[in-house]
């Protein structure tokens, strides 16, 4: 088999065709030493799982980036959403990781455990639901998530003003993942050969807009789907570019992955929400790599309906989360992992998140 | 008007003794219940098996089955899997103010026919109910007890390397199924709950080998986690391999949805055995030939006494550590 390019289903592969694509990983690093990152979370979690730095060679560097929704969540948007939850009496409805991600007094799951209502929910539009069940309470929903996450929920805030719902409100906590990737690379703290780029992401923003905020980059970024078979193939693939000296921006993820990607999810958006400057944890504030509600939509936004006291004083920690983010920390060089800091009681979003390094590296790489 | 239970119905007085003796007696009565005394009164010499578990599951009804089909089955499993033959049951509910009386005989049919089912009676009972909003409608914990006879007694039996590591049946259904029902997600009539009641198949195993060195049946926590117990408790290394995991399409497809994996999912209605290398094979045909057992599989085997973890061995060819659930991942499925 020497030539890999008509496999059309990746995910098909045999062990034996496996066990090709990793001998020609094997032979393209060969010499000299590289370094890849990951982006996303999703791909962190999946090479974790299914070992496959086990079957990379060692002079092959897979780091871990930013690309955790829960994890980049800065320490004061949980100590803010924690601190209006209690001092307005409201209702807190949220994804599932958010509630056990410490903040300076204690996470939404201490919150619930104190009384305080706290509802997960897979779908947004729970929320309405669970607003006009409760009239006489006043609710948030937090907004996390990526470009992957937001198409769902600006629906939801469309329809939460349709159906005149007058007891939720909105707290945006959403980010974009190119200025992040833009930002991480400007910021040359380490030296990188080649990126894997997000598979979900990029099926909503399309290959387009990577090559928009790439263009001034020597380095290739491959969009990769997240089976072990898309990842390695992919690794493979990128591999190539690398040896080759090519760069830009290209996709092995071409089942779901588009030039333009999906122009309805993107309308959408841009619909309900401009977009701002964020503070990522680890990052710091990144011009343009968040979002905020139109002014259309701003009587909904939790920010400016709900002010606290005093402005929120982060307490610090010895937490390393900020570092593991941005690739300079290995999870296991941090003196709180997998001693005192542990998926049962984390000290930092990492360790919360399925998607979070620390987590991933803890379950499936802690041997 | 809808009745409903009200907090005079869990007061101790007319209105309970109403409802015990309208609709509990009505729907379980049996000789040892029925005296109405304040324990349940019956005789045994046997060694015994007693257990207890409390069903807080939402929604209370589902596609086939709901909260008193799995309060009594649930209960009978952890019973059967210790070798207990399951005669007896108490019937404890919690119910919140307001939950309406025809669903509660919604449920005591429910428990009744279950009963029925599985040929044991409940034989002592107690109801109490709280302000609204104090329970979320109704909590039910049962405990069981159950005889064991010796040849079912598999504890003094040592695990070695070289067993092998049985499940029987397509692992995670329970659980994904009643994310996808709290979700709102219509499904097709395949996805539903594996709740069964699996004293049939798991005493019939014991009385045919006396190789079956441990069972246990699946539920929070999925196998992942209950593979976890069986290590650290005997100190052995276990190796599963992904691949031969028994899994339905719509788990595997409704966890990818869900960001589930199944091997953390709970199961009601499945159990794993550890089983001497010697006899696997037939243990397999026997289970196999079962109902509640046809998709039985050899998922893994027990590696060596050096290490108590299990490692999965990936499809495509790696081996990393499968722990044990961590927190939780699902909320009120059982």
């Amino acid at each position: 088999m020497s030539n890999l390019s008509y496999i059309k289903n990746l995910t098909k592969l045999g062990p034996e065709e496996i066990q090709v694509i990793v001998q020609k990983i094997h032979d393209l690093a060969k010499d000299g030493e590289y370094v890849i990152m990951e982006f996303c979370g999703t791909h962190t979690r999946e090479i974790s799982r299914y070992g496959i730095r086990s079957i990379l060679p060692k002079n092959l560097e897979l780091k871990s980036g930013p690309g955790c929704p829960v994890c980049v969540t800065a320490d004061e948007d949980i100590d803010y959403l924690i601190g209006i939850a209690e001092k307005y009496d409201l209702g807190v409805i949220t994804f599932g990781d958010l509630v056990n991600v410490p903040g300076s007094n204690g996470s939404l799951n201490h919150l619930r455990a104190k009384g305080k209502e706290v509802k997960v929910v897979y779908s947004p539009l729970e929320s309405i639901r669970i607003a006009l069940q409760n009239p006489q309470k006043n609710y948030v929903m937090v907004g996390i998530g990526f470009e992957t996450t937001v198409p769902s929920l600006a629906y939801t805030i469309k329809k939460i003003v349709e159906l005149g719902v007058e007891n939720l409100f909105y707290l945006s906590l959403h980010k974009l993942t190119p200025p992040a990737m833009k930002a991480l690379l400007d910021a040359g703290e380490i030296k990188l050969d080649g990126i894997i780029g997000p598979g979900h992401v990029s099926t909503i923003v399309g290959i387009k807009r990577w090559q928009e905020y790439l263009k001034n980059y020597k380095i290739p970024f491959v969009i990769m789907g997240f089976e072990p078979e898309d990842v390695l193939y992919g690794i493979y693939f990128l591999m190539k570019k690398i040896k080759n000296g090519e760069y830009g921006v290209f996709s092995t993820y071409t089942r779901s992955v588009s030039s333009e990607g999906n122009v309805f999810a993107q309308n959408l958006v841009d619909e309900v929400f401009d977009v701002s400057d964020s503070v990522w944890r680890g990052l710091g504030v990144i011009p343009k790599s968040g979002l905020e509600l139109k002014p259309k939509y701003s009587h909904l936004d939790a920010r400016k309906k709900f002010a606290l006291d005093e402005p929120v004083k982060v307490r610090k920690t010895a937490c390393r989360c900020g570092e593991v983010l941005r690739g300079v920390l290995k999870p296991y060089e941090c003196p709180l992992f997998a001693k005192v800091c542990t998926p049962t009681n984390p000290k930092g979003p990492c360790m919360v998140s399925s998607e979070g390094t620390c987590a991933a590296y803890y379950l499936y790489e802690n041997s | 008007m809808q009745d409903i239970i009200l907090m005079a119905h869990g007061s101790g007085g007319d209105a309970m003794r109403n409802l015990i003796e309208k609709d509990f007696i009505k729907y379980l009565s049996n000789p040892i219940l029925n005296e109405l005394l304040d324990s349940g009164v019956f005789e045994l010499s046997e060694r015994l098996a007693l257990t207890t578990d409390s069903y807080v599951i939402s929604p209370i009804f589902f596609k086939n089955g709901d909260i008193g089909r799995l309060s009594v089955f649930g209960t009978l499993n952890d019973l059967c899997v210790v070798g207990a033959k399951p005669l007896f049951l108490s019937l404890s509910f919690i119910i919140e103010e307001g939950f309406p009386v025809a669903d509660l005989r919604r449920i005591l049919a429910s428990i009744s026919q279950a009963c029925n089912e599985s040929g044991v009676k409940v034989i002592t009972g107690d109801t109490k109910v709280v302000e609204k909003n104090k329970a979320d409608k109704i909590f039910i914990n049962t405990a069981g007890i159950g005889v064991i006879e010796k040849h079912r007694d598999w504890r003094n039996r040592k695990i070695e390397p070289n067993d092998l590591i049985i499940v029987t049946g397509g692992i995670g259904e329970h659980g994904l199924y009643i994310m996808l029902e709290r979700l709102g997600v219509q499904t097709d009539d395949e996805v539903k709950s594996d709740l069964s009641n699996l004293t049939d198949l798991i005493l019939g195993a014991l009385d045919r080998f006396d190789q079956i060195k441990f069972v246990r049946d699946a539920t929070r926590g999925g196998v992942a986690t209950l593979l976890n117990e069986i290590c650290s408790k005997y100190g052995v290394e276990i190796e599963v391999y992904e691949q031969d995991l028994p899994m339905k399409e719509w788990v595997r497809n409704a966890s990818e949805v869900l960001g589930i994996d199944p091997i953390y999912s709970a199961c009601e209605g499945r159990a794993v055995l550890v089983v001497g290398k010697s006899q696997a094979e037939k243990v397999l045909e026997y289970l196999r030939s079962h109902p509640l057992g046809k998709d039985a599989t050899v998922i893994g085997k027990v590696k060596s006494t050096n290490v108590a973890k299990v490692y999965l061995l990936t499809r495509i060819g790696t081996r990393r550590v499968l722990e044990s659930l961590k927190g939780d991942i699902l909320p009120r499925i059982c």
